[in-house]
C-alpha cells in the first residue's frame, strides 16, 4: 500500500485547533474536577449521613457505567436541564464542545473525589484532633491543616490521573465534538487517508503521554526521597 | 413549551420494520458487550500474566520487552487503538483485508474489538501482575531458589500462586474496567449495549428510558463481575491470610 503524509503537513492548522480545544478540555475538566472532587470527599467523610450517602452514591454511580454512556447521558440532558432552568420555550443547545467541558468536569469529580479521600484518609487522626485542639474550625482543619498534605501526598496520582483524562478527552469523538482526533478523522473521512492520519495522532499521544509519564515518575521519586 | 414526554413502554414498541421488538435490541446489545468482554479478558488474562511475569526476571531483554509492551499499549488513547486495530492493521496485512472486505461487517467488528481490547487490558494485567510478585517477601523467591527449583520452577509453584491470589480485587476492577471500555467499540460500529441505546433514543426519541436501561443493565453487570470475583477469591483462599470480599 501507498503512504502519503503530506495529508498532515496541509491540514496541521485544523489539527491544531482541534489539539488546542484538547488541552483546554483537559486542563479545565482536572481543575474543575479537583475542586469538586475535594468538595465530594469531604462530603463522603462527613458524618452527616444522607451528605456522605449522597455523595457515595454519586462517586459509585459515574465509576460504574462507561465514559461514552455518560457522555451520551449529559448530551441529551443538558439541553432538557437549561430549558428547564432558564424557563425557555424550548431545549437549550450549547453545543457538544461546551457539553463535554461540562460532563467532563461532573464525571472526573468522581475519580478525584476518590483519590482525595484516600490522601485525607492517608493523614494520621491525631493531626484533626490536634487542629481542633488548637480551636481550630472544620474548615480551618481542612483548608489549613489536613488538604495541603492530603493534595501533596497525592500530586502523583492526581497528574496520572490527569494524564488518563487527557487520553479519555478523546471520547468526545462520540457527539463529532472537534478535539484533536475529531479533527484528524474529519480530516481522514474527508480525503480517504485514515491510516496515516491515525498513525499520526497514535505517535502524537504516545509522545506526549509517555514523557508525561516519565516525567511523574521522576516527581514521585523526587518526592518520596524528601518524605 | 416542548417538554419531554416518558413513555417506559417503548421497550415493548415494534420497530418501524416490523417483527422485532425494541427490548430484543437491548437483549442483542448485551450479548455483544459481554461477548466482546469475555474474549477479550481471556486474552487480557493469559497475554497479561506472561508479560507481567517476565517483568519480574532477571533477564534484562525480556524486562525490557514486557515494560516496552506496557508503555506502548497504555500511552494511546483507547479509541486510537480501536481506530488502529480497525482501519490501519488490515491495510498492512492484506490477507486479513480481504477476509474484512468479504465478511459480516460485525465479524471484523468484533475481532478487532476483541484484539484492541484484550491487549489494551493485557498491559494493565501485566502491571498488576508485576505488582503482585513483587509485593511477595523476597524471602520466598530465594528460599525456593536454595531448595533446588529452577527459576521457571520458581515462579510455577512459589511466586505465581500467591501472586495471583494477591491481586484479585484490583483484577476485579480490571474486569470491570474492561467490560465498560468495551463500550468504545461502538466508534467502530459494533451494536454493543451503548449503541443498541443511543439507537434505540434515535428511533423513538425515548433517550431518557433507553439509557436508563443502558445503565442499570451495566450496573447489573458490574455487581455480578464483582460477585464473581468475590467468589474466586473465597475459594482460592489460603488459610492464615486475610482474605477480602468474604461479606
Amino acid at each position: 500500500m501507498h503512504l502519503d503524509f503530506s495529508i498532515i503537513a496541509n491540514s496541521l492548522p485544523y489539527l491544531w485547533k482541534g489539539f488546542q480545544y484538547t488541552v483546554q478540555l483537559t486542563v479545565i475538566a482536572a481543575l474543575g474536577g479537583l475542586f469538586f472532587g475535594t468538595l465530594l470527599a469531604l462530603a463522603r467523610l462527613s458524618p452527616i449521613k444522607w451528605l456522605s450517602g449522597f455523595a457515595g452514591g454519586y462517586v459509585n454511580l459515574m465509576r460504574s457505567i462507561p465514559l461514552v454512556l455518560v457522555i451520551f447521558w449529559f448530551f441529551f440532558l443538558m439541553p432538557e436541564i437549561l430549558q428547564w432552568a432558564t424557563r425557555a420555550e424550548r431545549p437549550v443547545q450549547i453545543g457538544a464542545e461546551r457539553t463535554a467541558i461540562i460532563t467532563f468536569i461532573l464525571f472526573e469529580a468522581a475519580y478525584f473525589c476518590e483519590i482525595m479521600r484516600a490522601g485525607i484518609q492517608s493523614i494520621p487522626k491525631g493531626q484533626v484532633n490536634s487542629a481542633y485542639a488548637l480551636g481550630l474550625t472544620y474548615g480551618q482543619a481542612m483548608r489549613l491543616v489536613i488538604l495541603p498534605q492530603a493534595f501533596r501526598n497525592m500530586i502523583p496520582i492526581l497528574l496520572t490521573q490527569t494524564i488518563i483524562l487527557f487520553q479519555d478527552t478523546s471520547l468526545v469523538y462520540v457527539i463529532s465534538a472537534t478535539d484533536f482526533v475529531g479533527a484528524a478523522s474529519k480530516i481522514a473521512q474527508r480525503d480517504g487517508r485514515l491510516v496515516e492520519m491515525y498513525l499520526f495522532v497514535a505517535v502524537v499521544y504516545f509522545v506526549i503521554c509517555y514523557t508525561l509519564s516519565f516525567m511523574v515518575k521522576r516527581l514521585q521519586k523526587k518526592i518520596a526521597v524528601i518524605r | 413549551m416542548t417538554t419531554y414526554i416518558m413513555n417506559w413502554g417503548v421497550f415493548f414498541d415494534e420497530l418501524p420494520g416490523g417483527g422485532e421488538r425494541y427490548w430484543q435490541l437491548i437483549v442483542s446489545g448485551i450479548g455483544w458487550t459481554l461477548a466482546v468482554s469475555a474474549c477479550a479478558w481471556v486474552i487480557a488474562l493469559a497475554l497479561g500474566s506472561v508479560i507481567g511475569t517476565i517483568r519480574t526476571t532477571d533477564r534484562p531483554w525480556m524486562v525490557h520487552f514486557g515494560n516496552a509492551w506496557v508503555e506502548f499499549f497504555r500511552n494511546i488513547p483507547l479509541l486510537v487503538q480501536m481506530f488502529l486495530w480497525y482501519f490501519v492493521v488490515p491495510e498492512f496485512i492484506p490477507p486479513l483485508k480481504s477476509w474484512i472486505v468479504q465478511t459480516d461487517p460485525a465479524n471484523a467488528q468484533f475481532v478487532s474489538a476483541v484484539l484492541c481490547l484484550g491487549l489494551f487490558t493485557s498491559a494493565r494485567v501485566a502491571e498488576q501482575v508485576r505488582a503482585g510478585i513483587q509485593s511477595l517477601a523476597r524471602g520466598q523467591r530465594m528460599a525456593g531458589m536454595a531448595i533446588g527449583l529452577t527459576q521457571p520452577q520458581v515462579y510455577r509453584y512459589v511466586l505465581l500462586p500467591m501472586g495471583f491470589r494477591i491481586i484479585i480485587p484490583p483484577l476485579t476492577s480490571e474486569t470491570m474496567n474492561l467490560i465498560k471500555n468495551s463500550s468504545i467499540a461502538l466508534t467502530i460500529g459494533l451494536p454493543e449495549l451503548t449503541f443498541r441505546a443511543r439507537e434505540l433514543g434515535e428511533y423513538t426519541f425515548n433517550f431518557f428510558e433507553a439509557f436508563t436501561a443502558a445503565t442499570l443493565i451495566y450496573i447489573a453487570i458490574a455487581m455480578t463481575a464483582n460477585r464473581v470475583m468475590a467468589l474466586v477469591e473465597r475459594r482460592t483462599a489460603v488459610p492464615g491470610f486475610i482474605v477480602g470480599g468474604a461479606k
